[in-house]
């Protein structure tokens, strides 16, 4: 895996060296230490600012992607935001396709970075937006879609950036466990590829999310998708959690540590809560992809935790 | 016994059941229970070789049972086993 080395300007310059700090509170072993990554201080608030980065100059360096090109991605909504702010400072148009479920923090960000807005079948989920955005692109080739699914900048930017940044950031570089949500899969597998070189022994876990039943609208298993960037031999365990335990663990956390997190990072601290419980010793380090902010519309931190419950179920969360 | 979770998909397969009790120690024994009452599923579930077809996750107790022991993962009496189709991106192209 290679990395790149190119200069950056503007916003882009920000892209990257998040915090890592340390929840002692949250640690349910005396002899753990949990240690998150908090993704929000990328410019545009998610850990997507380095993958749409990684994408857009890998694109660039092949001759792939030329000035004033149109961007077409399909999109939970960070992805498309990073990749407008990235437009707009190289000067590229920036189409974002994404399920019409979205919260309207995602949809107000896209628009304020001058993104044009596609809007995909809300009980299709994340797969619906795939296919609407691969449909538009086979029809007019003179857009760019770097896919994050498929592109192996997107595990680039964490083998070159955040993994590099844990290992600088974590006491004595040991990282006995790993945990991270899973999407595209692009964090897991290249932190995961880099933390491997610094320790063989790593776990590496993935927090999944249990989607509801209104946003599995496929028509048949057949439709389901595996990111082809995502290889799960490279992962130790794979764990769903449900959105009310993410939930309810994004509200401890606000109120034990004083971190405002978004969804995928209370699954993801649910599970490495989970891993720590089970360890002799060590450091866990989980990473938060986003802040709380892009769902305060949602009720996320203030709604009665039954009916949140209900709600969540009609839309996708990352 | 132990409760499988249906995804939506095949709900109508098991006659509109989100839940299904099913008997067995093994992932392998609980779906071969369940298929063996709706003989229909058992295509969706599983390829011609008999593994689990690509774009099923089956979990226990929340772990995919792909980084367990697969097919032979244990099931207790009160596990749930969860059935969902791969959902991280879009259509098989």
């Amino acid at each position: 895996m290679s990395c790149l080395e190119a200069p950056r300007s503007a916003a882009l310059s920000a892209v990257g060296n998040t915090p890592l700090i340390e929840l002692p509170r949250m640690s349910p072993n005396p002899d753990v230490r949990i240690f998150a990554k908090l993704e929000e201080q990328n410019p545009t608030g998610s850990m997507k600012d380095r993958v749409a980065l990684s994408m857009v100059e890998a694109a660039e360096a092949t001759g792939e992607l030329e000035p004033g090109r149109r961007i077409l991605e399909p999109t939970s909504g960070n992805t498309g935001i990073a990749l407008a702010m990235i437009g707009t400072v190289k000067g590229y148009p920036v189409t974002a396709v994404m399920p019409e479920s979205a919260t309207p923090e995602r949809v107000e960000l896209l628009r304020m970075y001058g993104a044009e807005i596609v809007f995909s079948p809300g009980n299709m989920g994340s797969n619906g937006a795939v296919a609407m955005a691969r449909s538009m692109a086979e029809r007019d080739p003179s857009v760019f879609m770097p896919f994050q699914y498929a592109n192996e900048a997107n595990p680039a930017a964490h083998y070159c950036g955040t993994a590099v940044e844990i290992l600088d950031q974590v006491p004595d570089g040991q990282v006995d466990a790993f945990v991270a949500g899973l999407g595209t899969g692009g964090t897991l597998m290249g932190c995961s590829r880099r933390l491997r070189e610094a320790n063989p022994d790593v776990v590496i876990v993935a927090a999944e999310p249990l989607q509801g039943d209104p946003v599995m609208g496929l028509r048949s298993l057949e439709d389901g998708y595996t990111p082809p960037i995502l290889d799960i031999a490279q992962l130790d365990r794979k764990v769903l959690v449900s959105n009310g335990e993410s939930v309810s663990t994004l509200r401890k956390l606000l109120s034990l540590e004083g971190v405002f997190a978004g969804v995928s990072a209370g699954a993801a601290l649910a599970v490495a809560r989970r891993v720590a419980a089970d360890m002799e010793g060590g450091n866990v380090v989980v990473v938060f992809a986003d802040g709380g902010s892009k769902y305060l519309s949602a009720g996320i931190y203030t709604k009665p935790a039954d009916q949140l419950e209900r709600e969540m179920e009609e839309r996708v969360w990352w | 016994m132990s409760t499988i979770r249906m995804p939506p998909i095949l709900r109508q397969a098991v006659g509109g059941a989100r839940e299904v009790d099913a008997s067995g120690g093994t992932v392998r024994e609980v779906l071969d229970d369940l298929t063996g009452r709706f003989p229909a599923i058992r295509t969706h579930l599983f390829d011609d070789g008999g593994d689990l077809n690509r774009f099923v996750n089956v979990y226990v107790n929340n772990e995919d049972v792909r980084l367990a022991n697969g097919l032979e993962t244990a099931v207790g009496p009160d596990s749930t086993v969860i059935v969902l189709p791969a959902m991280a991106g879009g259509s098989r192209r």
